[in-house]
């Protein structure tokens, strides 16, 4: 039978988040790339939440913006509301997070695609990936016994590749429950993948099912808003692109809408839980414990008298409305009464139901810091196949795999971000280590250097690397060496500079509501005052230098945290010794007698790459890593 | 690798008097020079020769712990190939857990087990061929240091870590909650209750380091009462201890009709011994005041050492006395086993099985013959190892005698400090949250846990979060 048969260097499985950042970062990379998806029109679709970034989340989508990635780009041109969280509190939990309208972001990613040279996006399922097994020659560099040598689609195209990315979502043997009603489908309706599990499984991949759920639209229509709080947008909106220009994003912004259950919605739910399928035990998959449907946050807290709900548009174009904070899978009649039930709500019509979904992913374990399988030369995955949740972590994962797939062809050294360089570092740092049980999310409290990993440094933080894999320009790169050359410098001089404790400076000071001077002091010293900052001592600061904002910012922030800072990256180093004693991977674990039991089985299963990743696996003591170090300096001598 | 400064006592821990310290790292001699003064105090140990001894004292601040020699050797030939120093002091335990102390404040480090000998090896200091033995001494070391912070879980001082620790990962999970979901948690009024909150557990924090200082109960000595029916051994015992006949010792049950008193030193470790009238139901009404002395000496006591006839089978005056003891830390002593023996270690410890509050693993029995001096040992180091896994509660106070555990309360209470320090700034509530959470770490270490998903476990355990 003839049949097609093409070769290209990567292809992606998946054009959600995670896929989209991999097509792009390899095509971009110079590589002959093809992604494929069930449906074009699902590009880039946002079938959950219709905001970008978040606590934690934002700190990702900066880091991808740094890295070269196209989720901030793309959100700024199709957002319609944007908010800088927590900015009451610290710079390093400072998160954006924005309103996308879903349909322009998804077409405007879209057009990204089509129009990036050497990438093919082609609507196909995935159903077989094609490999060899792997002289044990070939083995010696790697822990690999496969190789991958391409993938089959439903109607028998074959694409050989030398790389493959699987970012399937929530798509593999997916199904949908809205209370008794079940549909085999992927998210909002959409043809699941049932197929390729399989051919994972032949492969020798282990898989798990997880669930997220989430909640109904409504039509716009039919909500009071005049009985909410309208909730609006930050009046200067700050970009997530370090390539956007301020300007451009000082738009009119769209308004949200908060309102809150009471005990009648409570009544509800609890009176028809036996008819949710989490509680009736039909669903098997694990669900995330930071985004509880409405049934479980009203069965956990049960003495929370309400619960806050937004109304968040889904676009300028369409009156459905997003019903924040009210997840759920009960039946279709139990979310109407219960919606119902809320401020606003009374009279509201649901558009598309809430619903729960389950899905097949894989345990990240079986993955290398690189996103590459430890197994399987040349396959590579991101996104919520690796266990996590949300789109931001999708997005971030899909860029690190399309880059190290890429790298990977090219023959050249794969990159892993560490846990004291990103937020990204630290996400797939944890999933890779970590048992992870449930959809994995970013959150602040989880990287231990935060104070280090702002979202306002990304830019100086990762540039470099950006730029030296290829998805960062001279100019963009150049912008952020000058950036950083004038911080310093700024810095140096504020360090430098001291004023008098004479009349005029004492003077000054109690003005500003500061103490006076003893002897004199350095403008640094002034600026660390929680009373004072850059700014407020402009006046005594007679040579100043015109600086940018975003200078200064970092000016301001060095040395208002200064001692803090200085104590992370201390730590930094101490953890930075454990990161860089990198393990063989021809390391035999059973060669060491005086590992336990339990983390020489864990070690086996891990296969960490260094002995700073070792020592995070839980079951693997501080005991033994000292003797794992031990044997480490043995070999070496050998 | 580490190139911090580590110290520990490298002799075993007794009453001897004489103990070495020994110091390794970069900062060793810099370290050891904060606390040595020479006779006359012009020397300088980072001015000696290398491989030299020298005469001297070393002070806490102001204070004078003891006479010394300080051995100084420089790196490379030293057994870790750091520089290395070793001070061999003369004061007794106290004064040697006194100078390691003062030591971990200027910048040491406590050593982990078996670290001088990891050291000397990635080092280059030990042959290759002992990376074995290296890593036994490693594996062995760690296994009982873990055995020992397992028996500590049984005592008050984990409980009250464990409260402590409790309450520390609340604040911070409202912390973190916060942060990660503003438009849900508001921090208002947050930092007042924080700020009474960190004082507190400042507050339990120095109780705990301070009960520890200077050893209260070493200079103080554990109150211990010496029970048993009449004529089981207990005066003998505590002539045998003492070393002369203080109390009457007949073979006539019921000759201890007062308490009597005693202050012994036991491996260092001090104990007030009160020697007790025979427990029975007696018509004597003499006798019958004793008896009751003990039973409320036994209430009070911070050990009790229960002391059986094992020639003569138990009898309900037994039962009556381990109903009294049940809860206390208690060592039995299988008495006159020169004589044949009728009860057994299994008889006492089903005894001791049908009673609340009592675990078998808390029960120490130990076989003797007063009268032929056996087992006193066992005994002795029984009392030492009880002393120092820190199991002894004296006056409602926790008394912290693992050095290791101490270290880490005053590291868990300088976080805390930080985090007043904070507070007094106004500084984001972010940054409490990282203070707070090397506390948590700290105390973790005393009692052998590790972070691992707590946090977020108490997040979304215990805030409503959510989408």
């Amino acid at each position: 039978m003839p049949e097609i048969r093409e070769k290209v260097d990567v292809c992606v499985v998946g054009a959600g988040h995670a896929g989209c950042e991999a097509a792009l970062a390899c095509a971009r990379m110079g590589l002959e790339t093809v992604i494929f998806t069930v449906s074009i029109d699902s590009i880039a679709l946002m079938p959950c939440n219709p905001n970008v970034g978040g606590s934690a989340k934002g700190h990702l989508v900066r880091e991808l913006d740094a890295l070269g990635g196209e989720m901030g780009k793309n959100i700024d041109k199709t957002f319609i509301q944007s908010k800088m969280l927590n900015v009451s509190k610290g710079p390093a939990v400072h998160s954006l997070r924005a309103q996308a309208d879903k349909a322009e972001y998804s077409r405007a990613m879209r057009k990204v695609l089509e129009n990036q040279e050497r990438l093919t996006v082609k609507q196909a399922e995935v159903v077989e990936l094609l490999w060899e097994e792997l002289s044990s020659q070939d083995s010696t560099y790697s822990h690999a016994t496969k190789k991958i040598t391409g993938v089959k689609t439903y109607t028998g195209a074959v694409y050989e590749a030398k790389a493959v990315i699987l970012c399937t979502g929530t798509y593999l043997k997916a199904r949908c429950l809205c209370g008794e009603s079940i549909t085999y489908t992927g998210p909002n309706g959409l043809q699941a993948a049932n197929y390729l599990t399989d051919s994972l499984v032949s492969l020798g991949v282990e898989l798990q099912r997880f669930k997220t759920g989430t909640p109904a639209r409504m039509d716009g229509r039919s909500i009071h808003f005049d009985k909410m709080e309208e909730q609006f947008g930050d009046e200067r909106v700050v970009p997530f692109s370090f390539s956007t220009n301020p300007e451009e994003v000082q738009i009119e912004q769209a308004s949200c809408w908060l309102t809150y259950t009471n005990e009648k919605t409570h009544e509800i739910i609890r009176a028809n839980l036996d008819r949710s399928p989490i509680y009736a035990g039909i669903i098997e998959g694990t669900g995330p414990r930071y985004c509880p449907s409405i049934e479980d946050k009203v069965v956990k807290f049960a003495d929370k008298e309400r619960h806050q709900v937004f109304i968040e548009p889904e676009g300028l174009h369409t009156n459905e409305m997003y019903v924040g904070g009210m997840s759920s899978s009960l039946p279709e009649d139990v979310q109407l009464a219960m919606y119902r039930t809320v401020p606003g709500l009374e009279d509201c019509k649901i558009v598309r139901n809430a619903y729960a979904i389950e899905y097949d992913c894989i345990n990240p374990g079986q993955l290398y810091p690189t996103l590459a399988f430890k197994d399987i030369l040349g396959l590579f995955s991101g996104g919520q196949f690796n266990g996590s949740s949300g789109y931001e972590e999708a997005a971030a994962q899909g860029l690190i795999a399309g880059i190290n797939a890429a790298l990977f062809v090219q023959g050249k050294e794969q990159i892993i971000l560490d846990r004291s360089q990103a937020y990204i570092g630290v996400l797939i740092d944890d999933l890779v280590t970590k048992e992870n049980l449930e959809p994995y999310r970013m959150m602040t409290s989880r990287a231990e250097y935060r104070l280090l990993l702002r979202q306002d440094n990304a830019d100086l933080r990762l540039r470099r690397i950006g730029f030296e894999v290829g998805l960062v320009t001279k100019d963009e790169y150049d912008y952020v060496c000058e950036k950083e050359q004038l911080i310093i410098g700024e810095i140096v001089r504020l360090q430098n500079t001291k004023v008098g404790a004479n009349k005029y400076i004492q003077e000054f000071l109690e003005d500003k509501g500061s103490s006076g001077l003893k002897t004199a002091a350095s403008l640094a010293e002034l600026i660390s005052r929680p009373e004072l900052s850059y700014e407020a001592i402009a006046e005594i600061d007679k040579e100043r230098p015109s600086l940018s904002k975003d200078v200064i910012e970092q000016v301001e922030i060095n040395i208002k945290y200064d001692g803090y800072i200085k104590r992370q990256l201390k730590q930094v180093e101490q953890y930075k010794k454990m990161e860089n004693k990198k393990i063989p991977v021809d390391i035999d674990y059973d060669d060491i007698g005086n590992l336990r039991l339990e983390a020489r089985q864990k070690l086996k299963k891990y296969k960490p790459v260094s002995v700073g990743q070792a020592s995070r696996i839980s079951g693997v003591s501080p005991a033994d890593i000292s003797v794992l170090l031990v044997y480490l300096e043995h070999f070496k001598n050998m | 690798m580490k190139t911090d400064t580590i110290a520990a006592i490298a002799t075993a821990v007794s009453d001897s008097g004489i103990g070495i310290i020994r110091v390794s790292g970069e900062n060793a001699i810099e370290a050891v020079d904060g606390l040595y003064r020479s006779k006359g105090n012009k020397k300088r140990l980072s001015a000696v020769k290398s491989h030299t001894i020298h005469y001297g004292f070393i002070f806490d601040d102001e204070e004078l712990l003891d006479e010394v020699m300080v051995a100084v050797m420089k790196a490379p030939n030293t057994y870790t190939r750091e520089d290395t120093v070793e001070i061999d002091c003369h004061g007794g335990i106290l004064v040697i857990n006194r100078i390691l102390e003062t030591l971990l404040k200027h910048g040491c480090r406590l050593a982990e087990p078996g670290e001088f000998t990891k050291r000397a090896f990635l080092n280059g200091r030990i042959d290759l061929s002992e990376a074995e033995a290296v890593m036994d001494i490693i594996h062995s070391k760690n296994e009982f240091a873990l055995k020992s912070s397992i028996n500590q879980l049984k005592g008050s001082v984990s409980d009250k870590v464990r409260s402590l620790r409790e309450d520390i990962l609340y604040e911070i999970a409202f912390i973190e909650s916060a942060l990660d979901d503003p438009e849900h948690i508001s921090l208002d009024g947050f930092c007042e209750r924080l700020e009474e909150k960190t004082l507190r557990i400042s507050g339990e924090l120095k109780k705990l380091t301070e009960s520890a200082d200077n050893g209260k109960m070493l200079k103080d000595g554990i109150n211990t009462v010496i029970v048993g029916k009449p004529n089981a051994g207990k005066s003998s015992l505590l002539n045998v201890l003492v070393g002369e006949e203080k109390a009457i010792v007949t073979s006539i049950a019921g000759t201890t009709r007062d308490a009597i008193e005693e202050y012994i030193r036991l491996n260092g470790v001090g104990l007030n011994i009160i020697d007790t009238a025979g427990i029975r139901n007696t018509e004597d009404e003499i006798e019958k005041i004793g008896v009751d002395k003990a039973r409320k000496y036994a209430a009070n006591a911070d050990l009790v050492i229960y002391v059986v006839d094992a020639s003569c089978p138990l009898d309900e005056n037994d039962e009556e006395i381990i109903r009294l003891i049940s809860d206390k830390k208690l060592i039995v002593l299988l008495n006159k086993t020169d004589l044949e023996q009728v009860v057994t270690d299994e008889d006492i410890r089903n005894q001791f099985i049908n009673m609340p509050d009592v675990s078998e693993n808390d029960c120490r029995i130990i076989c003797t013959s007063t009268k032929e001096n056996i087992g006193m040992n066992a005994f002795e180091d029984a009392v030492k190892e009880m002393f120092f896994n820190g199991e002894f509660a004296v006056n409602d106070e926790l008394i912290i005698t693992n050095m290791r555990h101490k270290e880490a309360l005053m590291e868990a209470y300088k976080s805390m400090e930080m985090v007043q320090e904070s507070l007094k700034n106004h500084m984001p509530e972010d940054f409490y949250s990282i203070d707070l959470m090397s506390a948590y770490v700290a105390l973790g270490r005393i009692i052998g846990e590790e972070v691992g998903d707590d946090l977020v476990n108490e997040i979304f355990g215990k805030f409503c979060m959510g989408k």
